[in-house]
């Protein structure tokens, strides 16, 4: 019997390793983008698993909109990507330094 | 049977999660995120959610990865600078993660709490529950998101729009608007002019 705590687990742990791949990866901005949608990912597990439980849509709508809004975020982020490459050919993030900030 | 799914499904998500954030080719990182969606969407068909389970394949590996896939191949890419610090951070990355993953683990507390079957079993499908709620409850969140996606297609398409000199293109109202007279143009002249003085050898 699957319970909700086994969702919930599963989505700790993958929302920690996405946690992690910023943390070591934090020069390449595609690996950075993908952790970020693996982010996601264990948001929309633990979405679903509580809308389950509780027998309640709204979860599952709310999945429905992030899905939504991190496809919007994944295609800006890899256009402003692909601006940044062709002006600066490079994605590491430790040259993308010219704001100063 | 369920059971031993979730844990099959489970620990091949992990290992691919492990896999995005740990190899070295991004073309490979982003095909283990292909698998990635795939296993959870496996997850999410266990939990009787379909319809997501669906629209994260269609959305997620039919769209956005492609879109992934699309970007890291056209970039001409060196991995060896941006894997520099990979080492030097991983001790910290790993120490951030576990804490997290005991904190959170800690403040859920396992225990058994059964998911409900779903609401109405007589035959009706997730995506018609689905839709009820979408189409009553959050209609306008809905057609938010709908504006949203289209900012996003306008924002992506003028991002990476670019001007340059001595570009062809085409210009499609003048082509419309196009007469014939502009296109043909009717000389008149004399049809035969006798020439006489051409014979001297």
């Amino acid at each position: 019997m699957i319970t909700l705590a086994h969702f919930l687990v599963l989505g700790a742990v993958l929302f920690c390793i996405a946690v992690a791949g910023i943390f070591i990866n934090r020069k390449n901005i595609i690996i950075l983008l993908m952790a970020i949608e693996l982010m996601l990912l264990s948001v929309n597990m633990n979405f679903v698993a509580f809308s389950r439980y509780l027998g309640d849509a709204s979860g599952q709508v709310f999945v429905f909109f992030i899905l939504t809004v991190a496809a919007a975020e994944s295609a800006i982020g890899l256009a402003i990507l692909v601006v940044l490459f062709r002006n600066r050919a490079t994605i590491n993030v430790g040259e993308i330094d010219e704001l100063k900030g | 049977m369920d059971l031993i799914l979730f844990y099959i499904f489970a620990s091949v998500l992990v290992i691919a999660a492990f896999g995005v954030i740990s190899v070295k080719n991004s073309v490979h990182a982003a095909l283990l995120l292909v698998l990635c969606f795939f296993t959870t969407s496996a997850l999410w068909l266990l939990m009787q959610a379909e319809f997501l389970a669906v629209a994260l394949v269609l959305v997620y590996v039919g769209a956005v990865m492609v879109l992934f896939l699309f970007v890291v191949m056209m970039l001409d890419v060196k991995t060896e600078p941006l894997r520099e610090g990979f080492i030097r951070y991983l001790p910290v990355g790993i120490v951030v993660a576990l804490v997290m993953l005991v904190e959170m683990i800690s403040l859920m507390g396992v225990r058994g709490m059964a998911i409900n079957p779903p609401p109405d079993p007589a035959g009706a499908s997730n995506t018609a529950w689905l839709g009820k709620a979408l189409f009553t409850n959050f209609l306008l969140p809905f057609e938010v998101a709908a504006v949203i996606l289209t900012v996003a297609v306008i924002v992506a398409i003028m991002l990476t729009l670019r001007k340059r000199e001595n570009t062809k293109y085409q210009n499609p109202s003048r082509q419309v608007a196009v007469q014939a007279r502009d296109r043909v143009r009717i000389v008149k002249m004399p049809s035969a002019t006798p020439t006489t003085k051409e014979a001297t050898p």
